[in-house]
């Protein structure tokens, strides 16, 4: 067992564990409103907790901003989080690697499931033109990268990776409220599963709330957040479906 | 106002003459059909409203009656006519009547169908007038506005928490409120009814939705001693529908774009360019503010690269306007703050294209867009962007700013995200109040260059797409807008289009166009 490594929050000096907050609470700005939102502080855990702002946004309705040393703290040595994988191959590398191990190109399938009408973060990966400096999907030589675009209904998408014989999806999860893209992206793992496809594809979710322990609780192969480029997710998808193909054996 | 940029009056013109021959196209391709939209909201603006045991809207059950009988190309207030004229009690029963496919089969056209249907359409153009003069008596009660008009959004799925949230954003001081739609809205060919309570990152909009929302916000006027606009979105299947609804609910601005739809909803460009003229021509008597969608080409694609195409669409957008009836004041054309914060003199591009534009539309009420493509979730960095989004905004005569939110990309804006922004637009529309008198660009500087080459380049696609022999229609088939290619006969709702007989008659259209009895083929 590792010893423990205990740290907190870092203002300017060792563990003074400085936490700033923000938050409104449904009261009108008054004496009694900034003295609730100190104790408010103070349940969460912060030592002489310190009001910086209460503004009056509404008649009902007070912002503050507070400052606090934090009385909490975490044991890194007991945390174990992984990142999704990958490599640090460049576009060209991974497209020499997909003509060497397959002879043919690899058949990527990306969308935004139901009533999820955000695309910038599945178009940041797909579109020819990339993000930060890094070619999209659609440039890769070796992926036959098909942007389905948003609100893609989870019957019609298992439906096309029937037709289709994708070998990846990639499901784009962005701002949506009561996490019912949770359940958007369960149901695309349950409709998989019961087609017979869920082995068939590797399963990708990407967006600004998704990280790849979320990911993988749903039943993804791999989760990215935000800022993740195209060559990351290409060189994940070259390894991951390498691996399954190693494992099954046979070329579909 | 002198021009700050020295933008080329020629170029400009001959933009516009573009622009022109563009829109002939889209009057030559489209004027022979109708579609079910437009149908449902002659319906609509009849009377006709409610839905049935299954929760179909009326106006729907009654459309796809007349359509499957073949009656439909004459147009459905011949036949509401008819039943009326036939002994129909009411606008209510008669639509009954012809909900039933076999009753609709049966209708005879009546010879006096004009007559009977006449009172109908008469006591919903008074309607529709007398909100206009309402909204105008309204305003001018009260002091001049200031501007940009800050534009803030409610997303909460349900109507009622939606009032609380526009009550509490019009008294920090927003001056438009728009309630966003359920996403999935502009895909719905009917449009659902009554008050809702559960939509996904927005709130369904109704006719029942409208008026709660209109009443909230006329109920805090006297209090704030200024106007609140009330906003929603006529695009998508059910667009002219949705734009007789806010007509009769005195909606002030509806977002309504054709190209919107086309490119990133897939619905068939016949079909909603026909639905578009219609929404228009509702929205030009209403007096309705449009706000068109130029900004989303940018959320997809580099604004840099894709400044020249968004200008492009603004003077194609202008054109089938002003076909529909539309005067400037009413025509909002929009663009976006979207250019990458990494790029080195992004801001200057962002002011040049900001600026050209106010040029190039002085009398147009230009929406301005926050960023949103660049947003990452490091709300510090957001706020930021936000701040140069407004100066840029103030210092070029924006003229309806849609408020950026620090939180952007990461959830739907909470209560404090909302204040925030409408507390930095207020900060920078006083701190910075005469900027814009006050600058001039160096002649032969970034800016100037910036916004002439975005100019040069607008005329270059231009050219183009009027170069199509079926003008737009074939530059949206070979992907000429945001790369992406969109077929007259493919997307959503083509199966909605259909052939206009040679005595179509819609004597909304014929009151509009001022022809009592519009020649066949009037353009619809």
């Amino acid at each position: 067992m590792t010893a423990p490594r205990l740290i907190r929050p870092y203002g300017d000096k060792k563990n003074d564990g400085a936490v700033q907050v923000s938050f409104t609470l449904p009261i009108a700005r008054s004496a009694v409103a900034k003295e609730a939102a100190k104790r408010y502080a103070a349940k969460m855990g912060l030592r002489e907790p310190y009001v910086t702002l209460a503004e009056a946004i509404a008649p009902e309705f007070t912002f503050f901003v507070v400052y606090g040393r934090a009385t909490h703290d975490v044991d890194v040595a007991a945390i174990t989080a992984e990142e999704a994988p990958a490599g640090s191959l460049s576009r060209e590398e991974i497209d020499d690697e997909i003509a060497r191990r397959f002879g043919r190109r690899l058949i990527v399938l990306g969308c935004a499931l139901e009533s999820d009408a955000h695309t910038v973060g599945l178009d940041a990966i797909f579109n020819m033109k990339g993000f930060a400096g890094d070619y999209g999907l659609e440039r890769y030589h070796g992926i036959d990268a098909r942007n389905l675009g948003a609100q893609v209904p989870v019957a019609e998408l298992a439906r096309i990776v029937r037709e289709t014989k994708a070998d990846a999806v990639l499901v784009s999860a962005t701002v949506t409220q009561n996490d019912i893209h949770v359940r958007h992206m369960t149901d695309l793992v349950d409709m998989l599963e019961a087609e017979r496809l869920r082995d068939e594809v590797v399963l990708i979710a990407g967006g600004a709330r998704v990280d790849h322990a979320l990911a993988k609780e749903l039943g993804y192969d791999a989760g990215f957040g935000p800022g993740t480029t195209a060559s990351r997710v290409a060189a994940f998808l070259l390894e991951e479906i390498s691996r399954r193909k190693g494992l099954s054996g046979s070329e579909r | 106002m002198a021009s700050k940029l020295g933008l080329s009056t020629e170029t400009i013109a001959d933009c516009r003459r573009l622009a022109r021959q563009v829109s002939e196209g889209v009057r030559r391709e489209t004027e022979q059909y109708t579609t079910v939209s437009t149908e449902r909201t002659v319906l609509r603006l009849l009377g006709v409203d409610g839905v049935d045991a299954e929760e179909v809207p009326i106006p729907n059950r009654v459309v796809e009656a007349l359509h499957a009988c073949g009656k439909l190309g004459r147009g459905a207030a011949v036949w509401m006519g008819s039943a009326l004229a036939a002994g129909a009690p009411s606008v209510a029963e008669a639509a009954a009547a012809l909900a039933d496919p076999h009753r609709a089969a049966a209708q005879a056209e009546h010879p006096r169908w004009r007559e009977a249907v006449a009172p109908h359409v008469e006591a919903t153009l008074k309607r529709i007038r007398n909100n206009r003069s309402e909204r105008e008596r309204r305003m001018a009660s009260h002091p001049p506005e200031e501007k940009p008009l800050l534009y803030a959004i409610v997303a909460t799925g349900n109507i009622h928490e939606d009032v609380v949230q526009a009550d509490a954003a019009a008294r920090a001081g927003a001056q438009c409120i728009a309630v966003i739609r359920s996403t999935a809205q502009s895909l719905l060919d009917h449009v659902p009814y009554g008050a809702t309570t559960s939509g996904f990152g927005g709130t369904y909009a109704t006719q029942e939705n409208f008026r709660l929302m209109r009443a909230a916000l006329d109920a805090i006027e006297p209090e704030l001693g200024r106007y609140v606009r009330l906003v929603n979105y006529c695009s998508g299947l059910c667009m002219p529908e949705i734009a007789a609804m806010g007509a009769l609910e005195r909606l002030d601005m509806m977002l309504n774009d054709a190209l919107y739809g086309i490119i990133f909803r897939d619905i068939n460009p016949l079909r909603t360019l026909i639905d578009q003229n219609f929404s228009r021509r509702i929205n030009a008597v209403a007096g309705v503010v449009i706000n068109t969608g130029e900004d989303n080409y940018l959320t997809t694609a580099d604004a840099v690269e894709q400044a020249p195409a968004v200008l492009a669409s603004q003077f194609i957008n202008e054109r089938l306007a002003k076909d529909a009836g539309l005067e400037d004041w009413q025509i909002g054309l929009g663009h976006a703050f979207e250019i990458d914060p990494a790029l080195e003199d992004g801001l200057l591009y962002e002011i040049a294209q900001a600026e050209a534009a106010r040029e190039i539309f002085p009398d147009a009420p230009l929406k301005y867009m926050p960023p949103t493509k660049h947003m990452t979730g490091n709300v510090f960095q957001g706020y930021q962007q936000n701040t140069l989004f407004a100066l840029t905004s103030v210092a070029t005569r924006q003229s309806i700013h849609l408020l950026g939110m620090l939180t952007e990309a990461l959830h739907t804006p909470f209560l404090h995200d909302r204040w925030l922004a409408i507390d930095q637009m207020k900060t920078l529309r006083s701190n910075a109040r005469h900027l814009a008198d006050e600058i001039r660009f160096a002649p032969d500087g970034r800016i100037v260059g910036r916004a002439r080459a975005v100019l040069a380049g607008a005329e270059a696609i231009l050219a183009r797409v009027a170069d199509y022999p079926d003008g737009l229609f074939g530059a949206l088939a070979e992907g000429r807008f945001a790369d992406t290619r969109r077929r007259k006969d493919g997307g959503r709702g083509y199966d909605g289009v259909l052939r206009k007989d040679a005595s179509y008659a819609n004597p909304f259209l014929e009151a509009w166009l001022g022809e009592p009895h519009a020649r066949a083929g009037a353009h619809a």
